[in-house]
């Protein structure tokens, strides 16, 4: 099976004025595709972290970091920010909606950055829109929507470039167990699909809906279980 | 940069943006707004003072007898000065420095007639050199030679607006006017810049009119030469020397302040010439100041743009923005606000000239045509835009640095 995401030795330190704080102490992990894949860890565990290191939002010391076989080292600014347009779709607890963007123009928003033409784009952001049951709230802004609504937007956005991995960091920690629990059916149905989900979160009735649970604690990862 | 779908971006961040924008643009439309304002009266106030030397040639000095006040060398105080032919001939022979002169007289209200249309006219007895001095243009014929003034010829040249009131369309030159009885030859017609006044006058060789004005005598009501190209000093020296030259050889007392009256327009052009000077100075330090006014406003705005953008801007880099275009969008639209809040205030400083000129009166001292270069104000748009992209690329950098993974940080 292809392994999407393959970590060896991944450390990571944080400068705090004179003391170096060191987050994650050598993390050997391996997600294969199509993997639905929860990060669990207390607060200050290092699992946002590793999920930054892993969405090449943040650049880890030292250790190797493959993506879909590639070696993610020394990236410049242009090149990490074509892999996150490439392979990675993002869910945020806070959604991170544009707000003056309406929910359509903010799912086509990737595309822009992939030079996709204004019309096929919003097309598209509308097919996804649908997929997460929005369709009638394309023209509609980001605060006119509720938290669950927001969320699936994000999503859409996150999956209209077809991305190979899903990253969500806290995706329900806004939202009621009801609204989490269509969110995270939704991670499911796109599972389902073949695309990777890597889910952080610090709720066990979440990670328990993944296949796998990664566990870490003080920035190592403790021994892999599988449900 | 350029591309269509580039512009749609700006233009929906700038729709649902409106304060800021409007803000940004506010403060470079006023800047611009204002140094059109600013280089526009400048140049009125530079006209309005080139406008009254219309008249005049400003290298000219005028000489006028007077009445004296002292009494000296056995010539009574209260005496009217007169000067003659004579005087003018020695003047001219005299002095090197004299480029072109006439001696010269106004005869005021005579009647003049053609066929059956007649008025009153001032008459101008002069010297050909009178042309050069009054910045007479003309536009048929010819002006006064030395011919006429030598042989008393009865030749006449006539103001554009003389010509209109006395032969409507038909055509002056070679006609005879009646010049207070006497008939006089139309050899030219003029126009002149300085005002109606000047288009409405008659011009006659002096020696004529002294023959029919003056009963035959010599004498002249004034005088002017022109100093060519002598410099300032030079010109009041040669002012100077002649004054004292006249007074010695009119029976003037070298104290009398009225005996004779020497008008020298090199140095009455000097002074405004200086304090045009000083304006366009002023002006020109105030408009850097406003530029640089809103240069920093635009570059402060901006900034403030950028940290209000902080977390959208975090959100495009996750998305997959690359550094380039953060900062060609912070710029673009820097620029775009700039240009076109540039060309309002260019149009509305403009506009507000032009509404001046309309509303200032006739002849208004010190001002006129206010109004500015349309190269100036294409120069100030570009130098506006330079600036606002200047101004706007700091920010931009320092949008394009926003790390998303701080951006994104949930407070």
């Amino acid at each position: 099976m292809n392994e999407m995401i393959k970590i060896s030795e991944l450390n990571k330190s944080y400068q705090m004025g004179s003391n170096s704080l060191h987050v994650l102490k050598g993390i050997d992990l391996t997600i294969n595709e199509g993997e639905f894949v929860s990060i669990m860890g207390s607060s200050g565990s290092g699992k946002s972290t590793l999920l930054n290191i892993l969405g090449l939002l943040d650049e880890h010391d030292t250790g190797d970091y493959r993506l879909n076989n590639v070696l993610m080292k020394g990236l410049s600014e242009s090149k990490s920010a074509y892999y996150r347009n490439q392979f990675i779709g993002f869910v945020f607890q806070s959604f991170n909606l544009i707000s003056f963007k309406n929910a359509m123009e903010n799912v086509a928003l990737p595309l822009y950055y992939q030079k996709v033409p204004r019309k096929k784009r919003n097309e598209l952001a509308l097919e996804y829109l649908e997929k997460v049951g929005l369709k009638d709230w394309a023209e509609h802004l980001p605060n006119e929507l509720s938290g669950g609504q927001k969320q699936r937007v994000a999503i859409a956005r996150a999956l209209i470039s077809q991305p190979k991995i899903i990253l969500a960091d806290e995706p329900t920690g806004a939202l009621d167990s009801v609204t989490s629990e269509e969110v995270m059916k939704i991670f499911k149905d796109i599972n389902q699909e073949g695309i990777t989900v890597i889910i952080v979160t610090h709720e066990n009735e979440i990670s328990a809906l993944t296949d796998r649970i990664i566990r870490l604690r003080d920035g190592l990862i403790e021994q892999p279980e599988y449900v | 940069m350029f591309d269509l779908d580039n512009w749609q971006e700006i233009f929906t961040t700038i729709r649902k943006n409106k304060l800021r924008t409007f803000l940004t643009g506010f403060s470079v439309g006023w800047g611009i707004f204002m140094l059109i304002i600013l280089l526009g009266s400048g140049r009125g106030i530079f006209n309005g003072v080139e406008a009254m030397f219309d008249n005049e040639a400003i290298n000219s000095i005028q000489i006028r007898p007077g009445t004296a006040t002292i009494e000296y060398k056995g010539f009574k105080a209260g005496r009217r000065v007169r000067m003659e032919n004579s005087d003018y001939d020695y003047l001219i022979e005299t002095y090197p420095g004299i480029d072109k002169s006439s001696a010269f007289d106004y005869f005021w209200g005579q009647g003049i007639s053609y066929k059956s249309e007649s008025g009153n006219y001032t008459v101008r007895g002069v010297h050909p050199g009178y042309r050069d001095f009054a910045k007479t243009i003309v536009l048929e014929g010819r002006f006064l030679n030395e011919l006429d003034i030598t042989e008393t010829r009865k030749s006449a040249v006539l103001g554009k607006l003389v010509v209109q009131d006395l032969f409507g369309k038909e055509s002056a030159l070679g006609k005879y006017v009646n010049v207070s009885g006497v008939p006089f030859k139309v050899v030219g017609v003029t126009d002149d810049k300085g005002s109606e006044w000047e288009q409405r006058a008659v011009f006659i060789p002096i020696s004529a009119a002294q023959a029919i004005f003056r009963g035959g005598s010599q004498e002249f009501g004034r005088m002017t030469v022109t100093t060519g190209d002598l410099s300032l000093s030079e010109a009041i020296s040669l002012a100077d020397q002649m004054e004292r030259d006249l007074k010695q050889r009119l029976m003037i007392d070298p104290r009398d302040q009225r005996g004779i009256n020497i008008r020298n327009n090199n140095e009455e052009f000097a002074k405004y010439a200086n304090v045009m000077k000083g304006i366009d100075a002023f002006v020109w330090v105030i408009g850097i100041f406003t530029i640089i006014a809103g240069i920093v406003g635009v570059s402060n705005i901006m900034m403030i743009v950028v940290k209000e953008r902080t977390k959208e801007i975090g959100i495009r880099k996750a998305l997959g923005a690359t550094p380039f275009s953060i900062i060609a969008l912070i710029l673009q639209e820097s620029i775009f606000i700039t240009a076109i809040s540039g060309y309002i205030g260019l149009l509305l400083g403009i506009g507000l000239l032009e509404l001046v000129n309309t509303l200032l009166p006739e002849g208004t001292p010190f001002f006129k045509n206010p109004g500015v270069d349309i190269n100036v104000a294409v120069y100030a748009t570009l130098l506006l835009i330079f600036a606002g992209s200047l101004a706007g690329f700091f920010p931009a950098k320092k949008a394009a640095s926003i790390r998303p993974i701080v951006a994104l940080r949930d407070e």
